[in-house]
């Protein structure tokens, strides 16, 4: 508040007060309609509607495929961010720009085209089917469409920490006698793994609300490979609006405490660069 | 840095790790991110260039096409003028709560799309807040072009705001510090100070939010009610096309999009290089 005396700048009230109002407005007041709404329903019913068996087995689809892309694209994107923060190869600017196709992808594009490149006759699919591997309507194929939406989030976080680290406290390791290895176990991912953690859990987030790309190649068949967010749209569907509500309230309850978590992970990791 | 390198001398060992890493990290982008990409296009050509202008000019997909760029049309601008207004407050000033602010800002990031959707049948469907009495009065948004409109403004509101709030925090105040001395008025200081210097990420944050509101497709599908046969927009046409087995039509419609966020991507590159040009330059 100190600071602000000082600050000569206009449109301070205009400025906030526009936010605020826009943010209550479009977002806020919205959002509050789905807590209102389950509250305002028999809690006896909103349980048995979230502990369904169907619902239950859609959770643990989604918590665990968005678990296990979310840690393939750890490091898959760790590899990703590595090479291009250390070597140099032909067209590595044109590979640079690649790594964003999946957050400038349309989510539904996305979902149609891995179902084409996974189905039984597709480009990958009718290889994949001779070695007796089925990827599109199997819960594979969730973990590969939630693979492809979360990639840009770890590689976009590690790059950066990787092209600023000093490149000194690598050459005195290998000096001291550390091998490549140990090398790149004791020095360097102590050193990512701030931005690694929230590269990881952004994914995660992603993949635990992800809607478009999942539901093509997943199939949706009942109890096991219907995803959480996919259950609400069944819900809608059948009309029951309470009851796609309820399953609303818990996938928000979850973004938040999500969200929290990536904002502390993310206030240590800028306190820890800053620090070093 | 990247002369230091080349100039240390690689083991042949070395050499092994970078090229085995490099051949595993390209080979991964080729099949995973690249491919997709590829497919569209070899699908939407499926029948050659006649098959494509014919694809995307059928009036189901025309009027899909208008719907889209309607909903665009109301959600990039005001969407634009609160990430200004947003970005001015938070990157100019300190007041207690801005953490929160800032977090707030994150919410459609982090909401998945369907409850995005949701939230509007829950205050203008029929069992909603404001259902009856719209209903009585003959207004209709959810299940019809309003109900679209204001999902995609949702889905959209945070993108102008989280390219500019980086970019004029690492501005600073001193340029319109000076300008306001120099006698200028709160207004001009803007338009000709601030907003020069973020024109880059504000068109950039203009064209990603645009390309967000073509390709929406969760939060849409919820409130246009597709099953019900309502109002479509380019992504909930292609998933028509496609559920009625007509893969080169929706590869052909989903093309149309696909080159929307390869320029997006393109012109981002191209930004980037501008802008790292000229910190060399200084």
């Amino acid at each position: 508040m100190g600071r602000k005396r000082n600050n000569i700048l206009p449109g301070f009230g205009l400025s906030t007060g526009f936010t605020l109002t826009y943010l209550s407005l479009f977002i806020l007041i919205p959002l509050s309609a789905v807590f209102l709404k389950t509250a305002s329903e028999n809690w006896a019913s909103v349980w048995n509607v979230v502990t369904s068996p169907r619902l239950v087995a859609s959770y643990k689809l989604t918590l665990g495929a968005s678990f296990l892309s979310a840690v393939a694209n750890a490091v898959f994107g760790l590899l990703v961010a590595w090479v291009l923060a250390r070597y140099s190869f032909p067209g590595k600017r044109i590979v640079d720009a690649i790594v964003d196709i999946p957050f400038a992808l349309p989510t539904a594009v996305a979902g149609l085209s891995l179902t084409a490149l996974y189905a039984p006759n597709g480009w990958f699919g009718r290889y994949l089917e001779m070695l007796g591997i089925r990827v599109a309507y199997t819960s594979a194929g969730v973990l590969v469409a939630l693979m492809f939406v979360g990639l840009p989030f770890v590689v976009r976080n590690v790059q950066p920490v990787l092209q600023d680290l000093d490149f000194e406290i690598e050459e005195a390791a290998r000096s001291l006698g550390a091998t490549r290895w140990q090398t790149f176990s004791r020095v360097i991912v102590p050193t990512l793994l701030p931005s690694l953690l929230t590269g990881f859990s952004l994914a995660f987030a992603r993949a635990l609300g992800e809607y478009g790309s999942v539901v093509f190649i997943s199939g949706n068949r009942v109890f096991e490979t219907e995803i959480t967010s996919f259950m609400i749209m069944n819900k809608l569907d059948q009309h029951d609006v309470p009851g796609a509500t309820a399953i609303a309230t818990v996938m928000l309850i979850a973004s938040f405490v999500m969200l929290l978590a990536i904002n502390l992970l993310q206030a240590r990791s800028r306190r820890y660069m800053e620090a070093s | 840095m990247d002369e230091r390198r080349q100039n240390r001398e690689e083991t042949p060992k070395g050499r092994l790790v970078r090229i085995v890493l490099t051949a595993a990290a390209l080979l991964f982008l080729a099949l995973f991110v690249v491919a997709p990409l590829l497919l569209v296009f070899v699908n939407a050509f499926d029948k050659g260039w006649q098959g494509y202008v014919a694809a995307i000019s059928e009036p189901d997909t025309r009027a899909a096409i208008r719907l889209t760029l309607l909903a665009a049309a109301a959600a990039v601008p005001l969407n634009t003028l609160f990430g200004i207004a947003a970005a001015w407050s938070i990157s100019k000033f300190d007041f207690p709560g801005k953490n929160i602010l800032i977090t707030l800002l994150d919410i459609p990031f982090a909401v998945s799309p369907v409850i995005s959707g949701l939230i509007f049948v829950l205050i203008f469907g029929l069992q909603g807040w404001l259902g009856p009495w719209l209903d009585a009065h003959g207004i209709q948004i959810v299940f019809a072009a309003p109900g679209i409109i204001l999902a995609t403004m949702f889905v959209t509101v945070p993108f102008v705001a989280r390219e500019l709030i980086p970019h004029m925090q690492a501005q600073g105040r001193e340029e319109e510090e000076a300008a306001l001395v120099l006698g200028a008025s709160g207004w001009q200081t803007f338009l000709r100070v601030t907003l020069p210097n973020i024109k880059w990420s504000l068109l950039y944050g203009v064209i990603l939010c645009t390309a967000r509101a073509t390709g929406e497709y969760g939060a849409v599908a919820v409130v246009s009610g597709h099953t019900q046969g309502g109002t479509n927009t380019i992504p909930l046409q292609v998933e028509i096309l496609y559920n009625g087995y007509d893969s080169t039509g929706a590869f052909a419609v989903a093309s149309l999009l696909t080159l929307l966020s390869v320029a997006t991507l393109i012109i981002k590159k191209i930004m980037e290089w501008q802008s790292s040009r000229s910190n060399d330059g200084n």
